[in-house]
């Protein structure tokens, strides 16, 4: 594989002069090279590849059936009818309100956490913390959904005592806990980040852990911890399974906590498999799709920026 | 000597409170994965047997065991892996060692992160727009595979990625000066000393892959398929998509069914990241530079 | 002018013309013409950011690993510009670097010796063996580790480590060695130990050795060059560098250490 010619003659023979042929192991490293390059290039390839694949599909009803006062007017979702309207509000406020209240739910304790187990913690607790977070980013979401369905329903339903435990406060707290160990982790990095000299300096001054944690740390990782609070609110409103399985799945612009609601994402998974490759339902689902990746598109590239900005403090 | 002045004193105190606070917030994160690991063993327990785990499903999936959703799982994780590792590792291999910092780079990079953040279910429509119906693998391992392995794909060239990049750029100049290609610094020093950071990303993304539902829903998984899948062409169940269906789609299924379902589920990803600290602890302990 | 026919003059080693180097644009040497005979032992001293290893870095075309590092004027190996060569690392093969700080690559200590001769192709366990042998001996390190030779290469100690770089260079079999400060991690024992190789291999290769230490250069060189802030101030015999002969007051002054 990695032979060539040992270099000629003795050492001292150069008269010879440096031998400047390319060998095999010049033409291994170019095709080494040009096949890494296709896998660099994979990524591209594949985003493009969704934008194309879901674009397509997704054209058809955006020159067909689609009204976009309608789409985004109305919470009338009854694409099987034999008069179908495709309103996606009502969808749009269940992912929003499960979302949101995931996020109220989640951001206090991540960045609480993140501060204790980057600022506080010490040695084992710290790693031992860290592997539980990590175990908690394992629970697939479907576990999470079957959790919302079997242990949070019942204890909502006997806690706030109402006839269904299924919705936006259930799904808002699946999904907060789902959204916690990125945002946790994340924050934690953009902590990490912080170089030790300011912490030195101030503690030199000084300064408590705790005021150095507010007054020096904090304002120095924030543009980090925007960035994890970005991603987990990407990922709690990108996720399928759990909410679909929590969220009681009833098209519904809710007026309360314990309202039902459906979700853009669980909306795709619920109704994909029933219907025909190529009708207008069908296309409509793929042009919810392109909405909830233009969304996640921004909201990464936003984080993005965010993360850019640490690197130039 | 130093007397604490009254400012000293409250600040102490100031600083106990919130070191309580935010372990109690650390806490409230934490015990929830305890809690569902407790209650899925003590729900799931009285319906595991081995009977379970080796017979197929019957009277319409309200009896009988897992086995064919537990081998779905099986292939659908094992074919997505064989897809995505080889590819992955080039992609690191190419942005560690050999890509050159301009625009194409930072591309990718970004590309990389926003593939990453795509939701699964938009992956599943790639899937079946790409997969099933242009690529006419029809829903099958292959396509549920192929789909799961795009949305693994930045995972493992991130963490691959780091692995190749934790062994010191003074060990590749080394090599370099010495007259090795690129490729033979890469197999000869950077490979073998990141082999374990390499496999400690793939084992955490086969639990990841394995608990994945959405993108194997109109891929390949299918609601109940009486036989073992004998090829990559054939559909098959699946241990997420069963944990689904019977969940919310069956009626009459005994309580504790779901539960074992979903314990065995968890067991299983969880034994996985159990592997990848341990891989990880091992090869911290043992220094080489 | 020379007219007529004139005897074949032997090759140089390594011939500089206005030979420069940038690092972002930024100038850290310029205007170099030196010439180095073959089996020559140069020594290059020097202050700190005088431009020393950024020459060696040129003749190995390290350019191609450092982002932004430029090469100007014309240098070449053997009457072969190094910037014309197709294949490097067959450029590379030929010439032995050895670092100012040392690295014991992560392979045992016999792994990291036999990597370059595997690498050329040489597979016989026989062979191996003997060059491993050989090379560990040339750098006063066999003694010390001929019975581990297991051990990780990188957990040897800094001047053990310097002297495995050494065996390594060596182990490429070279016709050209390079050493840049390669006595900053060796105590001065095991320096002047291998001050004895260099002497040695002078019979077969031709070695630059660009040195902190003033003394090193006139114990070992035959010709030393002196370079200041970037440019080459001159080049002679040692002997006569060091016995008063230099032209220019500078290189006197560096030397007798008043300043540096």
């Amino acid at each position: 594989m990695s032979t060539q010619d040992r270099p000629s003659g003795s050492p001292g023979d150069a008269a010879a002069g440096p031998p400047d042929r390319r060998d095999l192991a010049w033409y291994v490293d170019m095709g080494v090279r040009v096949l890494v390059f296709a896998g660099g290039i994979s990524a591209i390839v594949f985003i493009f590849g969704i934008f194309v694949f879901i674009g397509k599909e997704g054209l058809g009803f955006l020159t067909g059936p689609f009204r976009p006062g309608e789409f985004f007017g109305s919470t009338a979702w009854r694409p099987t009818s034999d008069y179908p309207t495709y309103g996606i509000l009502a969808l749009m406020a269940g992912t929003a309100s499960v979302t949101g209240l995931a996020m109220l739910l989640a951001v206090p304790f991540s960045l609480g956490a993140a501060i204790y187990i980057a600022e506080f913690a010490r040695g084992r607790t710290r790693e031992t913390l860290k592997v539980l977070v990590e175990l908690l980013a394992a629970v697939p979401s479907v576990v999470w959904g079957f959790v919302g369905l079997t242990v949070v329903n019942p204890a909502i339903i006997s806690v706030f005592d109402v006839p269904v435990g299924l919705g936006v406060l259930n799904s808002g707290i699946i999904l907060g806990l789902m959204a916690t160990p990125i945002m946790t982790t994340l924050a934690e990095d953009a902590l990490k980040a912080v170089p030790d000299t300011y912490r030195e300096a101030a503690e030199a001054m000084g300064a408590s852990r705790l005021q150095v944690v507010v007054r020096v740390v904090l304002p120095a990782a924030r543009n980090g911890l925007v960035a994890a609070v970005l991603l987990g609110v990407g990922r709690g409103f990108g996720e399928t399974m759990a909410v679909l399985m929590a969220s009681g799945h009833s098209i519904n612009v809710p007026t309360s906590v314990f309202d039902s609601v459906r979700a853009l994402t669980a909306t795709i998974a619920a109704e994909l498999g029933e219907t025909a490759d190529g009708s207008d339902h069908y296309r409509a689902l793929f042009t919810i799709g392109i909405l909830l990746f233009v969304v996640t598109f921004a909201i990464n590239l936003t984080a993005d920026l965010f993360l850019r900005g640490r690197g130039r403090r | 000597m130093f007397q604490p002045t009254p400012v000293d004193l409250r600040n102490r105190a100031r600083e106990g409170l919130v070191r309580w606070l935010l372990l109690g917030l650390t806490l409230v994160i934490i015990l929830p994965v305890l809690l569902i690991l407790g209650v899925l063993a003590w729900k799931g327990t009285p319906a595991l047997s081995l009977e379970f785990l080796f017979t197929e499903p019957r009277e319409a999936m309200t009896a009988g065991g897992i086995l064919p959703a537990l081998v779905g799982t099986v292939w659908l994780v094992a074919v997505a892996l064989l897809a995505s590792v080889p590819v992955g590792v080039a992609a690191a291999v190419y942005l560690s060692e050999y890509a050159p910092d301009n625009a194409l780079t930072r591309i990718i990079n970004l590309a990389i992160m926003n593939l990453a953040g795509v939701p699964s279910i938009v992956h599943a429509l790639f899937g079946v727009g790409a997969f099933v119906y242009f690529f006419r693998f029809g829903t099958s391992i292959l396509a549920a595979s192929l789909t799961l392995a795009v949305m693994s794909l930045p995972v493992i060239i991130v963490s691959t990625r780091e692995a190749l990049q934790a062994v010191p750029r003074a060990f590749r100049e080394a090599c370099w000066a010495m007259g090795a290609t690129r490729w033979q610094t890469i197999r000869h020093v950077v490979l073998p000393n990141s082999v374990s950071g390499i496999l400690t990303g793939v084992i955490l993304e086969v639990a990841h892959t394995a608990g994945e539902t959405a993108p194997i829903m109109f891929t390949g998984a299918a609601f109940f398929v009486p036989f073992l899948p004998e090829g990559i062409h054939d559909q098959t169940m699946a241990l997420s998509l069963h944990l689904f269906i019977i969940s919310t789609q069956v009626p009459g299924v005994p309580e504790p069914v779901p539960f074992a379902v979903a314990l065995v589920l968890i067991s299983l990803v969880m034994s996985m990241n159990a592997a990848s600290i341990w891989v990880r602890t091992r090869l911290r302990r043992r220094k080489k530079w | 002018m020379v007219t007529g026919p004139a005897p074949p003059a032997p090759v140089p080693k390594v011939s500089a013309r206005g030979l420069g180097v940038r690092f972002h644009g930024v100038p850290a040497l310029s205007g170099v013409d030196l010439d180095v005979a073959p089996r020559e032992i140069l020594g290059i001293i020097g202050p700190a950011g005088s431009g020393k290893t950024s020459f060696l870095r040129a003749i190995n075309r390290m350019d191609e690993f450092i982002p932004g590092m430029e090469i100007e004027g014309s240098l070449s190996l053997d009457g072969r510009d190094v910037r014309r060569f197709r294949n490097l690392y067959a450029l590379r093969r030929r010439v032995g670097v050895v670092f100012p700080l040392p690295v014991g690559l992560p392979l045992s200590v016999y792994d990291n010796v036999a990597l370059s001769p595997r690498l050329s192709g040489v597979r016989g366990k026989d062979e191996l063996d003997g060059i491993v042998e050989k090379c560990l001996r040339r750098a006063a390190l066999w003694d010390e580790v001929r019975d581990r030779l297991d051990t990780l290469g990188s957990l040897l100690s800094g001047g053990q480590q310097q002297r495995l770089t050494i065996a390594r260079a060596l182990s490429q079999s070279p016709d050209l060695l390079l050493l840049d400060e390669f006595s900053i991690a060796v105590d001065p024992v095991t320096t002047m130990r291998i001050e004895d190789v260099l002497r040695e291999l002078r019979e077969e290769v031709t070695i630059i050795l660009v040195t902190n230490l003033v003394q090193q250069a006139r114990r070992v060189a035959d010709r030393t060059a002196f370079f200041l802030t970037g440019e080459m101030v001159e080049v002679g015999p040692t002997e006569a560098l060091f016995e008063g002969g230099a032209r220019d007051p500078r290189t006197t002054d560096y030397i007798e250490g008043r300043f540096g």
